[in-house]
């Protein structure tokens, strides 16, 4: 030991060396553990952040003001025709009780300012409402009845307290007067704060407190309805070719190249796609579930594809073996054993492929179903618009109340994308099987 | 009849077809006349699909197909000075014959026009009766064809299997179909918009107007067109710089800590979580971006007296950033955890802490899958367009700032293409052009990230 070869060190000097330098290595090494805990503690701050934002403004939004009135329904001015017909009820005067059902309430006020403060409490869609509730309860025609309106959304504002008294009168949205009204409604009891039943029911509107989601919702529908009609056949027939029948050739090949690419393509990209061959090609009408399915059901395809192959791949060649033993075709074993025992995997990716799709906004602005619709779409054909398209429409608004009716209905997208990958979670859990 | 039932009575004419294939069989098998081929549901679908795919291939010809003849027949009705017009002028005539054919009357159109939309109304009819009738008839037809065919030899399983096979391989054509599809019309639009607007002006370019189009055809003098994509160009990189500042980071450090110190329980929670923020939707990452970091980053930057605009970079960027983490951290989670354990086995054995080990042996063992993650997240920063849709506003500068607002190819597309389009203007096109830069720019960070795996990518078994 003698011979320590020309500047090396001894195992006494290499020893002292070591020791002296773990200090430094230990901090280096907790510093480390720091930043991989504070990258953790960041994402997560991020997800709480969004999530805390959303929440503390979408649930306020699904709630919202009422004012209780005692209306009476007369039945020859509600209902001229006496037929009850759509027609009737718009020529009859329900705006006309519902504004007298007010200026009882605040002790009819004298003077056109007065009265013009008073009928501003009332939302715009109080005389739609006083129809439907007619429409609901015939029997009562004729008494007088207590109904519950929305206020309107300014007046909303104030009662929670966006618009402020302090602030001077001519900058307020509203004044002094129906500030007074809305005071007295309140001390009288008539003001109450409830879920709001617009919010599901209601379709697009410009003013905030009567505006719903029920049209995108059922526009969204649609939607993924034609989008899982044509990306689940064609991905899981696709990934049954490439997977169990295809020749591992040139041309096998290229299909493969295609797909990874399409699943790199941005998403406005399909969008641009389905407005020049859909909509300006082959002639369909704009803004349809019909066209937005196809772009998204084109853009999901290769999510599908790559899940629906990697389950197909994980089943055992001995199940293939064993049904080709017993004499089935190359179909049957297929169609009967591979694709039932792959049928948790595909089913999860494509779940997990349609939640994507419920999600996307930007193919479908191009294709145009970015449009002002206030009729619930009844078909795959009827101009429709989706929740997530709805969410981007309604974030432009610039009315305050429209912020929180924006982030109640990005609580229900959520609510919907979490439940659907809740359900591939538990799909997979549950009927997955290990070979 | 209605598009829709048309494709339901042919499927119920399918349907019948299938019951009464399947009894024939069955009956043949009951007399004890010999043993069939195939087992009778296969004789069944076999008469099914001869009466539907005939029925709706004819279908889908047809409703395609008419559209296109009837723009063509429309044309009789044309003046000749019509004709000779430009076909974004033939194209607003046309619109106002669907006016007429749809019953929109604005104003009493004049008298050949009203002439074309009758006729056409009246083709319509002539042609949704004629298709009716043949679509029945062509299912039921070829359906008693293949119903004649079955007997107890006929190889009915073989047939219908090639059926499905071609159904099999048809249906995986579609990918190829699609990149076709986007290619072409990307392509055709794009070689149009660079007839109008020279190439080297739109790539090397320093100002972006499209907006004084009409001005400029109206001959106002309000300004001058220019499509010069050079200030997207560097929004585009300034946003998805700044998101890559903040996701690979974060996103390299959540992934190390997961893979090297976190136990199973932290991991089993931390996981999903992370995951999470990949599930939400971009567009209420916009929203989140323009309602609350905006804002937020403005008074920040005011309050150490910075001007900030409103529409900042950064906080688009910052989002962005936010939702590319998950993706980050989830490629190199793999990747890290694909690196052999015997060579963390063979560090520590010479004395190394877990954090010498982590960065002197396995980062660079993973970093080839790193690269790639790296640069798969920089084509998801370029592509995504609804945060900078919402938060990063439309002001095409040329800066370099993040506090100043900019904007992105993406943003520009949606801006130009939402709404109604002319799609002879300059202005509507650019976007195609615009969406061109996008896919070659996406392709080849693609292929480059696949190119890095390919190259360098150690093998260790």
């Amino acid at each position: 030991m003698t011979d320590t070869p020309k500047g090396a060190l001894s195992p006494k000097e290499a020893a002292k060396y070591v020791a002296g330098s773990i200090a430094a290595r230990n901090r280096s090494e907790s510093w480390f553990q720091f930043w991989g805990r504070s990258a953790i503690a960041l994402a997560l701050a991020f997800l709480i952040l969004l999530f805390v934002g959303i929440l503390s403004q979408g649930i306020p939004g699904m709630f919202q003001h009422y004012v209780i009135l005692e209306v009476e329904l007369h039945k020859d001015r509600l209902d001229p025709q006496g037929n009850m017909s759509e027609d009737s009820l718009y020529a009859g005067d329900a705006g006309g009780l519902v504004n007298e059902a007010i200026m009882r309430a605040l002790d009819d006020p004298q003077g056109r300012k007065q009265k013009r403060a008073a009928r501003s409490i009332m939302s715009s869609g109080s005389a739609l409402r006083l129809n439907h509730f007619l429409k609901d309860n015939l029997d009562l025609i004729g008494q007088t009845v207590t109904v519950k309106f929305a206020v309107d959304d300014d007046i909303d504002s104030f009662l929670r307290g966006f618009i402020t008294r302090e602030t001077p009168d001519a900058d307020r949205r509203i004044n002094n007067a129906v500030i007074a009204f809305v005071d007295k409604l309140s001390a009288d009891g008539r003001i109450s704060y409830e879920f709001s039943d617009y919010l599901f029911t209601g379709s697009a509107s410009r003013n905030a407190e009567i505006a719903g989601i029920k049209g995108a919702l059922v526009g969204s529908i649609w939607t993924l309805l034609v989008c899982i009609l044509i990306a689940f056949p064609l991905g899981v027939g696709t990934a049954i070719y490439l997977e169990e029948i295809a020749p591992k050739n040139r041309f096998t090949e290229i299909i493969e190249i295609n797909i990874n690419n399409l699943a790199a393509v941005p998403s406005v990209v399909f969008g641009i796609m389905g407005l020049a061959i859909f909509i300006v090609f082959f002639g369909l009408p704009r803004s349809i579930p019909l066209v937005g399915g196809i772009v998204l059901a084109l853009m999901t395809l290769p999510t599908i594809i790559i899940s629906s192959r990697a389950a197909i791949r994980a089943v055992p060649p001995s199940i293939r073996d064993a049904a080709l033993g017993v004499g089935a075709s190359r179909m049957q074993t297929i169609f009967h054993h591979v694709i039932p025992l792959a049928m948790p995997g595909i089913l999860t990716g494509t779940i997990i492929g349609m939640a994507q799709a419920l999600g996307e906004t930007a193919p479908l602005l191009m294709i145009g179903m970015v449009a002002f619709i206030v009729d619930v779409p009844s078909g795959m054909l009827e101009p429709a618009t989706a929740l997530p398209v709805q969410i981007f429409m309604w974030a432009d608004f610039a009315e305050r109340m429209f912020i929180q009716k924006t982030s109640a209905a990005i609580i229900v997208l959520l609510a919907f994308l979490i439940t659907m990958n809740a359900g591939a979670i538990i799909l997979r859990k549950k009927l997955e099987r290990r070979w | 009849m209605s598009l829709t039932s048309l494709v339901l009575s042919v499927l119920m004419i399918g349907a019948v077809y299938f019951f009464m294939g399947q009894r024939l069989i069955t009956r043949y098998r009951s007399l004890g006349k010999a043993k069939a081929h195939s087992l009778p549901h296969y004789h069944g679908l076999w008469a099914a699909l001869t009466s539907i795919l005939p029925g709706l291939i004819l279908l889908v010809i047809w409703s395609i197909g008419d559209d296109f003849l009837f723009k063509q027949m429309v044309k009789d009705f044309y003046p000749t000075e019509i004709l000779s017009m430009g076909t974004m002028d033939q194209a607003v005539v046309r619109a106002k014959i669907m006016n007429v054919v749809e019953g929109i009357a604005f104003g009493t159109p004049e008298p050949w026009i009203q002439a074309a939309g009758e006729a056409w109304i009246s083709w319509k009819s002539t042609s949704d009766l004629a298709l009716t009738v043949l679509a029945i008839a062509v299912s039921v037809g070829s359906g008693f064809c293949g119903y004649r065919q079955i007997n107890p030899e006929f190889r009915s399983r073989n047939n219908v299997e090639r059926i499905l096979l071609w159904a099999l391989a048809l249906s995986s054509m579609v990918a190829i179909l699609t990149t076709l599809g986007i290619v072409l019309s990307v392509l055709f639009e794009s070689i149009r918009f660079f007839k109008l607007v020279p190439p080297q002006d739109f790539l090397l370019g320093l100002e972006w107007n499209p907006q004084f189009e009409g001005a400029e055809r109206a001959g106002s003098g309000g300004g001058t067109a220019t499509y010069g994509m050079l200030p997207m160009f560097v929004g585009t990189f300034l946003i998805s710089a700044i998101a890559l500042f903040v996701a690979v980071p974060v996103g390299l450090f959540a992934s190390i800590y997961l893979a090297e110190y976190a136990t199973t329980r932290v991991r089993a929670v931390v996981k999903p979580l992370l995951e999470i923020l990949a599930g939400v939707p971009t567009v209420v990452y916009g929203f989140f971006a323009a309602l609350t970091v905006a804002p937020f980053v403005k008074s920040v930057g005011e309050s150490m007296g910075l001007e900030v605009a409103s529409e900042s970079a950064l906080a688009a960027g910052l989002v962005m950033g936010v939702m590319i983490i998950p993706f980050i951290s989830s490629l190199s989670d793999d990747v890290i955890n694909a690196v052999p354990q015997a060579l963390r086995d063979a560090a520590y054995g010479l004395g190394s802490t877990k954090s010498e080990t982590v960065r002197q042996v396995v980062l660079p063992a993973a970093l080839p899958g790193i690269v790639a993650a790296v640069i798969l997240a920089v084509s998801r920063a370029i592509g995504e367009t609804m945060i900078v849709v919402m938060a990063a506003g439309l002001a095409a500068n040329l800066s370099f700032n993040p506090l100043d607002a900019v904007t992105t190819v993406t943003s520009q597309i949606v801006t130009i293409l939402v709404g109604d389009q002319e799609f002879e203007s300059a202005k509507t096109l650019s976007a195609f052009a615009l969406a061109l830069i996008l896919i070659l720019i996406t392709l080849s960070l693609n292929f480059l990230a696949l190119q890095v795996v390919k190259k360098y990518r150690e093998q260790y078994d």
